[in-house]
């Protein structure tokens, strides 16, 4: 058993021997249009099935909705008026002179990290903004879904990522329960096949692959062992998805959040890229233009098992009750 | 006024949502439907969440995990008591008991795999064993459980039958490993009984994951109830003295337990024990729980009052598992159970001087 919680290396974590460098997405939400060539890259690479019957949500330009079992790649698509630009930019600074932790390089960027008299003049749009942004598996150093999955077809990769071996799950649906995120999902519907008609659509889904297994991100695996980028971060056509070793990423975010900061955008801020954080650390950074929940991100996940040894000890403690209940049933005033 | 001839063909305007005692963005409102400005093409998002969509996924389990939750409970306590038959000299109960052990533990584990992605490969839950699994931890509780549960049950069918099962030699054998048998399938029936508690605490659903601490309680508790009612409704009075002890100690600690988890749990996570289904079901359950203890402990010698209390705390202690495991699936369809105590408690770390275990950092 590897480590529940805290900083560590997952691949050194998960017994592998040789050192392959952890892989990672910096998605930079900043430069992302919202065109959602990743999701239709992820979609195509994977064999994923379409989701439903391509209903409008009503909601926004995103109809995809949310990560799911055949949705591995979801751009998020929220507009704001003036006066949430200026919450999320005082949120942004708050966070800044908070004095949150900065590892390593780059600090010359950082010269002067009080912001109180950053020149917040909105350097575009001052009425509205749109902000879109790439949501995807974390790959979390602790991963949730990992922890729990019964039968061992979650593993962690020589890469650093989190992986399911269709062929090994057999649906139990923990690791949906598990991730912190949301992510994993069990796979229940979908067509693979493009239908000729809309009739012929909603009147039968064709096979599903992998119907009932528990499905989510791979990083592209099979690409990566292969030394080729995840389809995503191929298809993105600003580079707001890039990949590469995790720790280059990391530093790149940092760069990029230190630029905006200097820019005015206070409200520029990186999501997972601390591993003292509740999974350790993700292995998929974000940089984000607002509070988290925003962009349907829970604002202080916490892997679940990290709170396991503690579990299983008022488990124990129960179960001793439960004997010292019978045991007292029995023995107890013999009347 | 249409600008083309599709537009009869748009879905209408969802309602916008308002929630009540959530902060929003004050000030203007764009309420712009007089035409003198632009439409918003989008609605107004609700900033306290993603357009209210959830943020964790509830886990893919139907009303077969809830029985299971149940069976389970009254299949571990069954074992005891049939243990405690077994040693006291009390041959119906003891009979009675492994019998209701057997069959429960069975009904559940065929409601276990029924609610598998994929059933055919139920076993593949025995190809691994992980103590960071809470899942594989059961599977292998229940395999074991049931080993010896399933050995006592035999035995008391050959016993029933007049020896006429066809086991040749193997009679011998199983009058030999009964009583060891007996002995395994209590060791591992409380493990049973509390494993399902960290199953669900060991989950990212708020609810659940909030109730971490006392859940084993509350489970542990609601198993004894429950086959202790089982025992008053199947056997006669003269031998369930302890199944009656046993039943009232249940209700005490189920009561208790459960008072304690609602009031040391997160109050917005604890909130769906309170609220629609669910709340009423665990309304429910501790009246029923307090009705079925009360008639034991005062008419539990009168065969007609001891079943039917023994009827409310097996209804008590169904309704104590689906309360809990329907509230814990509401609570992570609403954005608001996962995103709010995860702010308050960012908030509180943060005001206590904690600032380095945030997951957004300013750089």
């Amino acid at each position: 058993m590897g480590q529940l919680t805290g900083p560590t290396d997952p691949t050194a974590d998960a017994h592998w021997e040789h050192n392959h460098p952890r892989k990672g997405f910096f998605t930079d939400t900043s430069i992302c249009i919202g065109c959602k060539a990743c999701e239709v890259a992820c979609k195509e690479w994977n064999h994923n099935p379409q989701d439903g019957n391509l209903e409008l949500l009503g909601s926004s330009y995103d109809n995809t909705g949310s990560l799911g079992a055949s949705t591995w790649r979801h751009v998020a698509f929220i507009e704001q008026g003036q006066e949430r630009i200026e919450e999320a930019r005082e949120s942004g600074r708050a966070l800044v002179s908070l004095g949150m932790p900065r590892i390593g390089p780059p600090q010359a960027a950082l010269a002067g990290t009080d912001l109180a008299d950053a020149d917040t003049t909105p350097p575009d749009t001052a009425d509205f903004r749109w902000l879109m942004s790439s949501d995807v598996c974390k790959h979390c150093t602790h991963a949730g879904c990992l922890d729990v999955c019964p039968t061992g077809a979650l593993f962690r990769t020589e890469f650093g990522t989190v992986v399911v071996q269709d062929d090994v799950c057999n649906g139990c649906g923990t690791c949906v329960a598990g991730c912190p995120f949301g992510v994993i999902e069990r796979r229940s519907n979908g067509t693979v096949k493009v239908a000729t008609s809309r009739e012929e659509q909603h009147a039968k889904h064709p096979t599903v692959p992998n119907e009932g297994i528990a499905q989510k991100c791979t990083l592209c695996y099979d690409r990566l062992v292969a030394d080729e980028t995840p389809a995503c971060a191929k298809a993105c056509p600003t580079t707001s998805i890039k990949f590469g070793d995790h720790d280059d990423m990391v530093d790149t975010a940092r760069e990029r959040v230190a630029t905006l900061h200097a820019q005015g955008m206070t409200e520029a801020r990186l999501y997972g890229a601390n591993e003292n954080d509740g999974v350790g650390g993700t292995g998929s950074v974000f940089l984000l233009l607002d509070e988290p929940e925003v962009y349907g991100l829970p604002p202080d996940p916490r892997v679940p098992t990290a709170d396991l040894p503690r579990m299983y000890r008022r488990a124990g403690m129960a179960v001793a009750g439960m004997a010292a209940a019978a045991a007292l049933a029995f023995l107890g005033g013999r009347a | 006024m249409t600008l083309s001839e599709f537009d009869s063909f748009r879905p209408s305007e969802p309602a916008r949502r308002r929630r009540q005692g959530v902060k929003r963005g004050t000030g203007r409102r764009r309420d712009n439907s007089d035409g003198s400005r632009e439409m918003p093409m989008v609605p107004e998002p609700d900033f306290t969440s993603y357009y209210g969509r959830p943020v964790v996924k509830p886990a893919p389990w139907g009303d077969d995990v809830a029985i299971y939750l149940f069976l389970g409970g009254v299949a571990a306590g069954s074992a005891l008591l049939g243990l405690g038959g077994q040693l006291t000299g009390r041959p119906i109960l003891c009979r009675n008991a492994r019998l209701s052990a057997l069959t429960a533990v069975s009904a559940g584990a065929v409601a276990l795999v029924k609610d598998l992605g994929r059933p055919e490969r139920f076993l593949h839950m025995l190809r691994t064993f992980k103590v960071t699994s809470p899942m594989s931890v059961g599977s292998w509780i229940l395999s074991a459980f049931s080993a010896g549960t399933a050995v006592t049950a035999v035995a008391e069918i050959d016993r029933m039958s007049g020896t006429r099962l066809p086991l040749g030699v193997l009679r011998k054998v199983l009058q030999a490993v009964e009583g060891p048998a007996g002995f395994e399938a209590a060791v591992f029936a409380g493990p049973l009984a509390a494993y399902t508690a960290v199953l669900l605490g060991d989950t990212a659903t708020p609810t659940w994951n909030a109730a971490h601490e006392e859940l084993p309680f509350v489970f542990v508790s609601s198993a004894c109830l429950a086959s202790a009612g089982l025992a008053m409704v199947t056997t006669p009075v003269r031998e369930t003295g302890p199944a009656r002890k046993l039943a009232v100690l249940g209700v005490l600690g189920d009561v208790a337990a459960m008072k304690v988890m609602e009031r040391r749990m997160d109050p917005i996570a604890a909130e769906p024990l309170h609220q629609g289904k669910a709340g009423a079901m665990l309304k429910w359950s501790e009246r029923l729980a307090v009705a079925g203890g009360l008639g034991t402990l005062l008419g539990g010698r009168n065969r007609v009052v001891a079943a039917a209390s023994g009827l409310a705390l097996l209804s008590a202690s169904a309704l104590t598992r689906f309360g809990v495991f329907e509230a814990g699936l509401a609570s992570a369809r609403d954005p608001r159970y996962t995103i709010e105590p995860q702010k308050n408690r960012l908030a509180a770390r943060r005001a206590a001087g904690v600032t380095g275990d945030a997951i957004t950092t300013a750089g």
